[in-house]
């Protein structure tokens, strides 16, 4: 059903229309909205989920650990401070191949403390062992959300989905939300698998203590099974777009002029911007495309550079630093890139801390990139 | 995800942790007065007796040397140090 509405909300509904079990959560902005309204439903009789109120984020990622653990569907959100709290559990949720969904509403890390929106949280994550997705707008964001139950409990991997705060989840857009039935059928009710959840007529341990003689081998698991979900996820995706007719199975999007000379890198809502920035160029007959991340471990290195192909220039835009290296997406695009790409590759640091990026300075990164050097830019 | 993470009841039979010991108690029986405190003090509990009683009366303790990590508590509390704590050659 059609409806105008705040991208928190959306998502909430969303999850609801999930059917989790567990909801574990500690409000922090800009993620509040949604744990809030799901608390809401609740309340009123609407959901059919444990509710807990935790005393912080590491509770709340602890809980949701011990929820999934016992074989039911969880859910949680934060943002930011409440993220890196979080970060011990869920590198110990992805080690313990338990299924989890976490909203991030990308949020900037303290200090100096700031509310607004970029993505440092996430991309701080970024090793944990989740799957991270990335939604342009709030349908996105409540699509990903479906198709993230069906990819974390078949692969039994945790994932993540990113919308970046205020921009998506505080803004009111016509968004699709889909009918129980439709979801139910998409999504049929978790069966954990027999002797791998906590199951009183079948004692196991999880999360157990492993030596030098099998941890490397566990996390090496860890790492191919990963590597690999790309392939299911795209099915995963594709299967999403046969049933509700949206999306598509690209783990990098395409938009843009045929042969580019220049090619946008980014992930999140500044896609939209890129993407009126582009028309305008290619209105003045400027050679440019953007290429849209939609998810960022596992890293869809393939797809990108089928994409980036034969084009000069990558401006590789971020909203998020790794301190004393670039930004991280565009260290990501040059590994991908080694020895197979040409194109001169270069970092632009944007938006940290909620500061605009307009039509205006994805134009002056255009030109910039062009240019001799090759620096990390921070772009006003 | 073929490595099984989830572990059934009764793997610590499995796993010997003894070898993760530097130190080896050797109990001296001549001077042992069977009171019983290196059992009682034993944090791994592996500390019993064998069941064997000598002339006096007297019953010997013994340690499960596949779980005794050779922390050396035993030999500290003995009454009569009668426990000696020794390099393990492997």
């Amino acid at each position: 059903m059609n409806k105008c509405i705040e991208g928190s909300h959306a998502v909430a509904e969303t999850i609801n229309l999930c059917r989790p079990k567990v909801i574990a959560a500690y409000p922090i902005t800009p993620q509040t909205h949604i744990v809030e309204d799901l608390a809401k439903m609740k309340a009123n009789g609407d959901g059919g989920y444990e509710f807990v109120r935790c005393e912080s984020e590491f509770a709340a990622a602890s809980i949701i650990l011990g929820a999934s653990a016992s074989g039911v569907r969880v859910y949680s959100a934060s943002s930011s401070q409440g993220l890196l709290l979080m970060t011990e559990v869920l590198f110990t949720i992805a080690g313990m191949r338990l299924p989890a969904v976490l909203t991030c509403a990308n949020r900037a890390i303290s200090a100096p403390i700031n509310i607004w929106n970029d993505q440092q949280d996430a991309m701080t994550l970024r090793d944990s062992g989740w799957i991270m997705l990335f939604a342009e707008d709030n349908q996105e964001a409540v699509d990903l959300h479906i198709v993230a139950y069906k990819i974390t409990e078949a692969l039994r991997i945790p994932v993540m989905v990113n919308m970046d705060g205020f921009v998506l989840t505080h803004t009111f857009e016509p968004v699709d939300i889909p009918e129980q039935k439709e979801v139910d059928a998409f999504l049929p009710e978790y069966s954990p698998e027999q002797g791998q959840f906590l199951d009183i007529n079948m004692p196991v341990s999880l999360g157990c203590f492993a030596t030098p003689a099998d941890y490397m081998n566990i996390r090496e698991e860890l790492a191919i099974d990963i590597e690999a979900s790309k392939k299911f996820i795209k099915t995963q995706l594709g299967n999403y777009k046969k049933a509700f007719g949206r999306g598509g199975n690209a783990l990098v999007e395409y938009y843009g002029a045929k042969n580019p000379d220049v090619i946008i890198v980014a992930m999140g809502s500044v896609v939209g911007t890129i993407k009126d920035a582009a028309d305008e160029l290619m209105e003045k007959k400027k050679n440019v495309g953007l290429a849209k991340i939609k998810c960022l471990r596992p890293f869809p290195k393939e797809e990108l550079v089928k994409v980036l192909g034969k084009t000069k220039f990558a401006a590789v835009l971020d909203k998020s630093i790794s301190l004393g290296q670039e930004g991280i997406l565009a260290t990501e695009v040059k590994a991908a890139a080694q020895n197979k790409l040409s194109a001169k590759i270069q970092s632009f640091v944007v938006g940290l801390g909620g500061r605009d990026i307009t039509k205006d300075s994805i134009k002056e990164i255009f030109q910039h990139v062009q240019k001799r050097d090759s620096g990390l830019s921070f772009v006003e | 995800m073929k490595i099984n993470l989830a572990v059934e009841p009764g793997s610590t039979m499995k796993n010997k942790t003894g070898n993760w010991r530097t130190f080896m108690p050797i109990i001296d029986h001549e001077k042992c007065i069977a009171c019983g405190t290196c059992a009682r003090v034993c944090p791994e509990g592996c500390v019993f007796a064998n069941g064997e009683k000598i002339l006096q009366g007297k019953v010997f303790f013994e340690k499960d040397l596949d779980y005794c990590k050779g922390c050396g508590i035993c030999a500290e509390e003995c009454p009569v140090k009668c426990i000696k704590m020794e390099i393990e050659m492997k």
